[in-house]
């Protein structure tokens, strides 16, 4: 395999063809697949989603894929989460009821509040470009956004968000005066709440930086 | 608060991107590849692709647009015309689609948008209202590409349509689509007053400073354009500095040089 190679774990939901195309654009060899043996022998893994937690980690479950994608976390290759699929690297999530997730990154997925902190009601799902900032304490410099600017705006659109310890929440964005996690990261385990295939040029710059990983 | 979305909308027919007034009467305008790029290149934040003929043929063109244009466009991609079932949606969601947009099906048959939003989320549910003024204050919704009546009122249907799972509204003003005359700011109103999801406004947008009132007066949390992009009136880059210059937020955009 050279070094570009990246398997994108195909679990039904999503757009995936968006996914392989900015991959691609980097010249990335892309696979779909959700083959235990080709995921864990990935250079690097993403794992794409939309839709409903609890429905993804059902549809995970019947796959067997959470020791696979466990596995590819314990061998130390990058593995990047986007959108559900950051949120299903954490402990659990309170969509429709609590659902248990891959419990790689600690911490768990809650709603959006639809209250603003000025007391004013807040739109959600949280949809549109929103600027990307450091996360309190959080150092940038050898993460997936060493090349993003703070302010610098990615695609979002997401109705629960990740709630990480402190330690894994690498950086927020502002919605309604809350801070909304954009980036976690554990180690190896990275997950973006936005979409960086829809995030325009600020997207490729990630998606770039994550293929150098 | 969030940025304003600023939308470029490409009615598409056959392989064509065409434009019409009131919805009807369609030219043609080119290749909806060459316009993508343009307005993807110009910082559009997202695209609606609109087929207006709704055929089964005509879907097909409107996936393999859709499909060549994931290959250098990376923002976001509403389509709609013709998605009649869950298996419709999933075919223009694995072309590259990241929403669908559904009108006359959902008309048909509510539960369409519960069974979608079940499958892809509500995010993936954009519930697009064609709208006819029929009273003061008041607007019927239209399918057919606004063609046909259905004698549901507006307010009613978009209150409705996001209690069964729409995660966004796409309103266009059949009186005003292909007019310059600007937005329809009361319908946009209405119906921003009566849901809590997003809604775009379309149709109308002359000139730059037509979003003004629609976001002042309106609260629409995005806006599509296509005549005034389509016949080069305005470029994205020009409208975002007007909707800057009135305080809304923008996304920031910085034109790649080439």
């Amino acid at each position: 395999m050279s070094t570009t190679d990246v398997v994108v774990i195909d679990y039904g939901v999503g757009n995936l063809l968006s996914v392989r195309r900015v991959l691609e654009h980097y010249g990335a060899n892309v696979i779909l697949t959700g083959d235990a043996s080709e995921i864990i022998a990935g250079r690097r893994v993403v794992l794409p989603g939309v839709g409903a937690f609890p429905t993804a980690m059902q549809v995970l479950n019947e796959m067997q894929l959470p020791p696979v994608i466990r596995e590819v976390a314990a061998r130390g290759t990058p593995l990047l989460g986007i959108c559900l699929g950051m949120q299903l690297l954490l402990d659990e999530s309170e969509e429709f009821g609590t659902t248990i997730g891959l419990g790689l990154i600690p911490g768990k997925v809650r709603a959006i509040p639809g209250i603003a902190s000025d007391g004013q009601s807040l739109k959600v799902p949280h949809i549109g470009w929103n600027g990307l900032h450091p996360a309190e304490h959080a150092d940038w410099s050898n993460s997936l956004l060493s090349d993003i600017r703070p302010g610098e705006a990615v695609y979002f659109v997401h109705s629960f968000m990740a709630q990480p310890n402190a330690e894994h929440r690498v950086s927020d964005c502002m919605y309604g005066g809350h801070k909304v996690s954009a980036v976690v990261a554990k180690d190896n385990v990275i997950g973006c709440q936005f979409h960086p295939e829809k995030s325009g040029d600020v997207g490729l710059r990630i998606i770039k930086r994550f293929l150098k990983l | 608060m969030r940025n304003l979305r600023l939308i470029a909308r490409l009615d598409i027919k056959g392989p064509n991107l065409i434009k019409g007034v009131h919805l009807e009467g369609l030219r043609v305008i080119g290749s909806p590849a060459e316009h993508a790029l343009r307005y993807y290149q110009q910082g559009a934040d997202e695209l609606i692709y609109m087929d207006c003929v709704a055929s089964l043929y005509g879907r097909n063109h409107l996936a393999n647009i859709v499909s060549a244009a994931t290959e250098d466009i990376f923002i976001p991609m509403t389509v709609g015309g013709g998605i009649r079932s869950v298996d419709d949606a999933a075919q223009i969601l694995r072309a590259g689609a990241d929403k669908v947009a559904i009108n006359t099906a959902a008309v048909a048959d509510p539960d369409l948008i519960t069974r979608i939003a079940r499958r892809f989320g509500s995010q993936c549910m954009v519930l697009s209202v064609e709208a006819k003024q029929i009273g003061d204050e008041q607007w019927e919704a239209y399918t057919d590409n606004g063609r046909e009546r259905s004698g549901i009122d507006v307010i009613d249907w978009v209150r409705r349509g996001v209690e069964l799972g729409a995660g966004e509204i796409l309103l266009t003003s059949v009186d005003r689509e292909g007019t310059r005359r600007g937005f329809d700011c009361a319908l946009v109103k209405a119906v921003t007053d009566a849901v809590s999801v997003p809604a775009i406004a379309s149709g109308g947008m002359g000139k730059p400073e037509d979003l003004l009132s629609v976001v002042n007066e309106g609260k629409a949390d995005a806006v599509a354009m296509a005549d005034i992009l389509h016949y080069k009136r305005a470029t994205i880059d020009e409208i975002r500095s007007v909707a800057r210059s009135a305080g809304f937020g923008v996304r920031e955009f910085h034109r790649k040089i080439v």
